[in-house]
């Protein structure tokens, strides 16, 4: 059934080496359109590391990261910077979340769009109907976006003061503001409770739904994963051990060993 | 609430005995070695305990009330201090602002000329405060070499004048520009750098303007410096020293008036988001697909255009300059001002070069404790108020398009 979606992102043997560490170990992933893909494994198995490399803010010693937009020429993301990464349409988030404090929350969302809009220093000091009119398309779509993850009624609190299945939840329009087709979500549910992961699972079908992006998401919350993500990859140090659909990880020994075994064992 | 008090009460005493205890024998004994006598003198150790109690007191006080904001802040709660509710209200804002300008206007006409070369040297602050509120704060990037930007345009204007016979208000812009690219220049190699490297790297740079001004006297004429430097003319009239200093005044409100507006207009721009986020969290920001170079360059060459602008103007006031002008200490006081004034905030910045440069100016009387007073306030601001005198305002949008939607969800 994958074969005849369209490939978005796909990565080939990508190594990377910290002096003699070999963080991540020739990974191989693809992520096809409409997708929510998971990657999973234990602490230090390389799975952030794995999205730094992909997003720029690493470069991978080895290996190739390829992005197939639709309708588009193909690029190779190695060493790009991570502001060309996002401007080619891979948005990310972070695991410890790392949204900018002292902006109202809408703010937050508004610098997503920056890489989308074009006014400079001197049509700002001059501020005629283009800039106004841009300024305008901005904040629409960045309340759009907040009312979609739920958090409008805050658009203008400082964003520190926001609880933090809200920080989560504001950390992903603030991706998806930079119009990405392709998603990564660093752990989104980390340190949330059931309830706001239960909402958190919803968000995340909606805008898989919704919106034309697919998504690649680290999560280690095994309820959410298997509800949610197909295909799966698993990795554990540095090394891809297992992909498939949950029901294959489930019953896939290496994983159980490696991974969910510890589970079963509680 | 009531035990706090009763803790800081007895804190308060505890302090004031140990004071009592330690200035005893310089304060209250004395003795006379003429008449072989010991002089006891107990009204100041009385004194000296009411006022460590008091200080004591009053410090633990203001220490208690912070912490109790902190709290109700934390818990989500309204820490908005009236200032800023006043603030918020668009007819006093208008109001103040057009009592603050026909203030300012009819100044140099009901004071002396010596009050009104003050006020242009605080104005002269205000915009370099102004600048230096780009850079530090609303970039977040520290520079503690500003002053050679100013010294830049201030060497334009001389340089020109001195040589091409260049007037003041063709050298203005091109004062800035000259500042602007100097910003640029600096602002390359500093590209990689943070925190405390890029305080020492700027710091170095502003050391650097003032040695080689010193030192190449082909060039600056060394440390005798510049004299004669042309007055602005008014339509090529010349005028005598009262008039042409109520002139340069109100050139200097102009060009406040201006930087306020344009700093404005940017803080709230694309650009000034940028420069915000980048502040906030660089890997977040360049995340978000913007340039964290090209933002950086731009924060930096706009903090440097007004500099070398008010450069010009420096130097057109003065009608001499020399290296000595353009010390350490300038771009120290030029920090403070941002600092004090509060990050980012227009006003903060604007009441605090008031406050730092009017302040010395008026305690003359008082000069050797001066340094000293001025000291101690920026301690003080400091702990009871990191934040600046006015801390920084985020604009705030409405959107009515869908209001229904929100009022249902």
């Amino acid at each position: 059934m994958a074969d005849n979606k369209h490939k978005l992102l796909e990565v080939k043997g990508l190594t990377m080496d910290f002096g003699g560490l070999r963080a991540v170990d020739s990974v191989t992933l693809e992520v096809h359109e409409g997708d929510i893909a998971a990657l999973i494994g234990p602490n230090g198995a390389g799975k952030t590391t794995f999205f730094n490399c992909i997003t720029g803010i690493y470069n991978p010693t080895k290996g190739d990261v390829l992005l197939h937009p639709k309708g588009q020429k193909t690029r190779r993301l190695n060493g790009l910077k991570p502001n060309k990464v996002t401007e080619m349409g891979l948005a990310r988030t972070f695991q410890n979340i790392r949204l900018f404090p002292d902006m109202t929350v809408l703010e937050n969302v508004m610098i997503g769009r920056h890489c989308r809009t074009n006014s400079g220093i001197f049509r700002a000091i001059i501020k005629g109907k283009g800039v106004q009119e841009e300024e305008r398309q901005i904040v629409e779509s960045s309340y759009q976006l907040l009312e979609k993850v739920g958090l409008a009624d805050f658009a203008n609190e400082f964003s520190k003061n926001l609880p933090y299945g809200a920080q989560r939840r504001l950390e992903i329009a603030r991706a998806m503001a930079t119009d990405p087709f392709l998603l990564l979500l660093d752990e989104p549910a980390a340190g949330m409770n059931p309830q706001e992961t239960a909402d958190l699972e919803q968000l995340i079908c909606k805008i898989s739904d919704e919106e034309e992006m697919a998504i690649l998401l680290i999560e280690h919350d095994m309820k959410l994963v298997m509800n949610i993500s197909d295909p799966i990859y698993v990795m554990e140090y540095g090394k891809k051990i297992a992909e498939g659909s949950p029901q294959e990880i489930k019953d896939n020994p290496k994983v159980i060993e490696a991974y969910l075994g510890e589970e079963t064992d509680a | 609430m009531v035990t706090d008090m009763l803790q800081n009460f007895k804190q308060s005493i505890v302090v004031s005995l140990w004071f009592v205890f330690l200035t005893f024998p310089l304060m209250v004994v004395r003795v006379n070695t003429m008449n072989q006598e010991v002089i006891w003198r107990w009204m100041n150790m009385v004194w000296v305990a009411i006022g460590a109690f008091v200080l004591s007191y009053l410090w633990r006080y203001m220490l208690s009330r912070q912490q109790m904001r902190k709290q109700v802040a934390d818990e989500g709660g309204e820490i908005r201090s009236r200032m800023q509710i006043l603030l918020e209200d668009m007819s006093f804002r208008y109001r103040a602002m057009g009592f603050i300008l026909l203030a300012a206007l009819v100044f140099p006409l009901v004071f002396d000329t010596y009050q009104s070369t003050i006020m242009i040297s605080a104005l002269i602050y205000v915009v370099l405060g102004l600048g230096l509120n780009i850079t530090v704060g609303l970039a977040g990037l520290l520079d503690l070499g500003y002053v050679a930007f100013f010294g830049v345009g201030a060497y334009s204007y001389a340089l020109l004048n001195h040589h091409f016979d260049l007037g003041f208000w063709v050298t203005l812009p091109i004062g800035g520009i000259i500042g602007c690219l100097f910003g640029i220049v600096l602002g390359f190699p500093i590209l990689r750098l943070r925190g405390d490297y890029l305080a020492i790297v700027t710091l170095g740079f502003g050391m650097i303007f003032k040695v080689v001004m010193e030192n190449w006297d082909g060039l600056s004429f060394g440390p005798s410096g510049i004299a004669n430097i042309d007055r602005p003319n008014f339509f090529g009239m010349d005028l005598s020293l009262a008039n042409s200093t109520i002139y340069i005044y109100y050139i200097m409100i102009a060009l406040v008036i201006f930087t306020i507006l344009v700093t404005n207009r940017l803080k709230n721009s694309r650009i000034g988001r940028a420069w915000i986020a980048m502040r906030e969290d660089e890997i977040a920001c360049v995340a978000m697909g913007i340039d964290i170079a090209r933002t950086k360059l731009s924060a930096y060459a706009l903090g440097a255009f007004w500099a070398g602008m008010v450069g010009v103007l420096f130097a057109s006031k003065t009608t001499f300059i020399n290296p000595a002008s353009f010390t350490f200490m300038e771009s120290a006081i030029i920090l403070s001002i941002v600092v004090l004034g509060g990050m980012g905030s227009i006003l903060g910045v604007i009441i605090g070069a008031f406050f730092l440069i009017l302040l010395p100016e008026y305690m003359r009387a008082f000069s050797e404790y001066r340094m000293l007073a001025f000291g101690a306030a920026m301690v003080l601001m400091m702990i009871f108020r990191p934040q600046g005198i006015i801390s920084n305002l985020r604009q705030t949008y409405e959107y009515k398009g869908s209001k229904e939607k929100i009022d249902n969800g």
